[in-house]
């Protein structure tokens, strides 16, 4: 481990997320799964994480605990020196909304509502007046390039959009972490690259990204690899030289645009 | 999340599926637009009947000679001739809660006006009787207290027996002969109808009852006698008066039956209001039934939506929509489709039920109460069936549901 295990409550200067010894059991019947077995992970703000690791190997459920859905059965999660683990449903929610950014493979978003509307949803659950809550979603919206879209459905964007759509509702209450539980396992190789892009952008500008993938491709844009293998981590060391999304895509053959927009 | 926002995303996801909301509404349309048409009719019938009951003039007192006894055998209520004028003159002195008072005495027979015919029955009543009954003169004038006293041959029709000897001319001032005594008429009385029992209250002949005792009957009794109390609350009063004050004139012993009978129609009136008011009870309690059935429906609809919906509530969840924020949802969408399916069956019900005062001749009430009740009702539907849909939303767990396919 290359990270020292300071265990206090108080928040280390510019340390978002200290995780120490994590543990976590499903039962199943009566048989006990051990999903993580002792998990220590500490990340700073700013940093470009990917976590990698076969099915099985407690990635996503580590991801669900970071994602505060889900609590750990030992061990201390602290965000922002808040302890995730003694909060209680609603405190879960507040912090879901404020201080975390979901992005996931399917997309997620609320079909037969706009653009907007979708990017607004989480300003519903918190207060923020109807006309800031707009005028931040178009923001969020514009940040990650598809501000003439705004009041399309899902449905009549491409993957590639609909994922910025869901990447731009991550975004719109500033949070803390953005996760991303594979988001490019959906979507072609250069449309990947280009929300790769996106994430790397976020990134330069000082929001921390935390990117859950198996792909090692895609990995190679973190700045820091965490790779997972049963429910421990197996490695976890800095990307020396990770690759620029703008660079690669200057590299990868043009496709037809109105084959994009298909 | 303001209730604004939810009232709009609520109507947005019924709006999805137009057709499945319709028909889950239509359950508390029926349910609704059934329990104000029923409520409707029953206090309709109601109404009706109290009308009717308030047309005899609801505090009036009858009162009968009663059935003559002779060595234990009994007749008929009326066989014995104990009211007097007399008695009737004691009543109007000595009994503070009688107000108006007319004494009874009758005879029927053939009234000849012209060359037309007619039989009916002649009641003799005091010049006070109008103001009992609650009846009213369309033409002409009443007879006097003179005319009682001088026992004048005078009489005031009723409609049906003036439209029957004056089809065409105005019987007022007019001579009538009754049992070929002659008759001036002096009135006619406003048309009245029928009465509960179906008789034609119109039917009808009223002359002084002196009048009728000498000229017509020939009998020095009264056959009865009606008073009106001071007021409805006093007529127990009333009774107890009469009864003490004619015991002591009929010098009845203490444990001798009365020798008359009174009688009083707010036992009548508190009958048929309550048989009426059984009725429409009966008709909203069958009703509601259909209000029961359609909150069932709203409670199947809600649990196949949240089914349907897990993954949008996941995303919510995700996102940070507490559990409240689910539940709230899920409710104000259960409440949105009971409350328009009540409005709607309110609108339906009135109009129903004024479509069926028209076709059927039967009144209807839509009473504001009725309304409120529907209104309340469907709410309560609406909470109660959705909460439980609501409820399972709001305690999904975050991941299951996102998870779900």
């Amino acid at each position: 481990m290359i990270h020292d295990l300071d265990t206090s409550p108080a928040q280390k200067d510019g340390l978002l997320i200290q995780i120490d010894h994590l543990t976590k059991v499903y039962q199943l019947g009566e048989v006990d799964v051990h999903a993580l077995r002792g998990v220590s992970v500490h990340v700073s703000k700013g940093e470009f994480v990917a976590i990698m690791g076969a099915s099985g190997s407690g990635k996503s459920t580590f991801m669900n605990i970071l994602g505060c859905l889900d609590k750990p059965t030992k061990g201390t999660y602290l965000l922002e020196g808040i302890d995730v683990g003694k909060l209680s449903r609603d405190e879960l929610a507040a912090i879901r909304n404020l201080k975390i950014g979901f992005v996931f493979q399917g997309f997620n978003l609320l079909s037969r509502t706009s653009a907007l509307e979708n990017v607004e949803l989480p300003l519903f659950y918190c207060s923020v007046s109807n006309k800031l809550r707009k005028s931040k979603a178009i923001q969020a919206i514009e940040r990650v390039g598809l501000g003439d879209r705004i009041h399309h459905y899902p449905n009549q964007l491409s993957g590639g959009q609909q994922q910025r759509v869901a990447i731009a509702r991550a975004l719109v209450n500033d949070p803390s972490i953005i996760l991303a539980d594979e988001p490019t396992g959906n979507l072609d190789s250069r449309t990947s690259v280009e929300v790769m892009g996106i994430f790397q952008e976020l990134n330069n500008n000082g929001i921390t990204v935390i990117l859950v993938t198996h792909e090692p491709d895609i990995a190679q844009f973190a700045k820091r690899h965490i790779v997972f293998r049963d429910g421990k981590i197996k490695s976890d060391r800095i990307n020396p030289n990770p690759k620029v999304a703008s660079e690669v895509l200057k590299e990868l053959p043009a496709i037809d645009e109105e084959e994009e927009a298909a | 999340m303001k209730i604004l926002n939810i009232l709009l995303s609520a109507f947005r996801a019924l709006q999805r599926n137009k057709m499945r909301s319709f028909l889950t509404m239509l359950g508390i349309i029926i349910g609704v637009g059934a329990v104000i048409a029923m409520l409707a009719i029953g206090q309709g019938a109601e109404y009706s009947v109290k009308e009717q009951i308030a047309a005899l003039g609801t505090n009036v007192l009858m009162v009968f000679p009663g059935a003559q006894q002779q060595g234990g055998v009994r007749t008929a209520a009326g066989s014995a001739v104990t009211l007097t004028e007399d008695d009737a003159l004691a009543i109007q002195r000595e009994c503070p809660a009688v107000q108006y008072l007319s004494p009874g005495s009758g005879a029927g027979g053939q009234v000849i006006a012209g060359n037309l015919n007619w039989s009916t029955g002649i009641s003799g009543v005091g010049n006070d009787y109008l103001e009992i009954r609650q009846w009213s003169v369309e033409y002409g004038a009443f007879f006097t207290d003179q005319d009682v006293k001088a026992a004048t041959k005078v009489c005031v029709l009723g409609k049906t027996v003036a439209d029957n000897l004056f089809p065409e001319s105005s019987p007022v001032e007019q001579t009538i002969r009754i049992r070929n005594v002659p008759f001036k008429v002096v009135g006619v009385l406003t048309k009245k109808g029928q009465n509960t029992a179906g008789q034609d209250q119109d039917d009808i002949i009223l002359a002084p009852y002196t009048t009728v005792i000498r000229r017509l009957s020939h009998w020095p009794n009264l056959r009865s006698i009606l008073v009106s109390a001071t007021s409805l609350k006093d007529i127990p009063t009333a009774q107890t008066q009469i009864s003490e004050l004619l015991r002591m004139r009929h010098k009845i012993q203490p444990y001798d039956a009365d020798d008359f009978t009174i009688r009083n129609q707010t036992d009548l009136a508190a009958t048929a209001t309550a048989t009426t008011e059984i009725l429409t009870i009966l008709l909203a309690s069958i009703a509601s039934v259909s209000l029961l059935v359609g909150g069932i429906g709203i409670m199947n609809i809600m649990l196949v939506s949240v089914t349907e919906r897990t993954r949008e509530i996941g995303i919510r969840m995700s996102i940070g929509a507490r559990s409240r924020d689910i539940l709230t949802q899920f409710l104000i969408e259960a409440l949105v489709l009971s409350l328009l399916g009540g409005v709607i069956g309110i609108i339906l019900g009135t109009t129903g039920s004024s479509i069926i005062s028209k076709i059927a001749k039967w009144p209807t009430i839509v009473t504001p109460f009725s309304i409120i009740l529907s209104f309340g009702f469907s709410i309560a539907i609406g909470i109660f069936f959705g909460f439980y849909p609501a409820r399972k939303a709001a305690m999904l767990n975050p991941i299951d549901a996102l998870r779900y396919e």
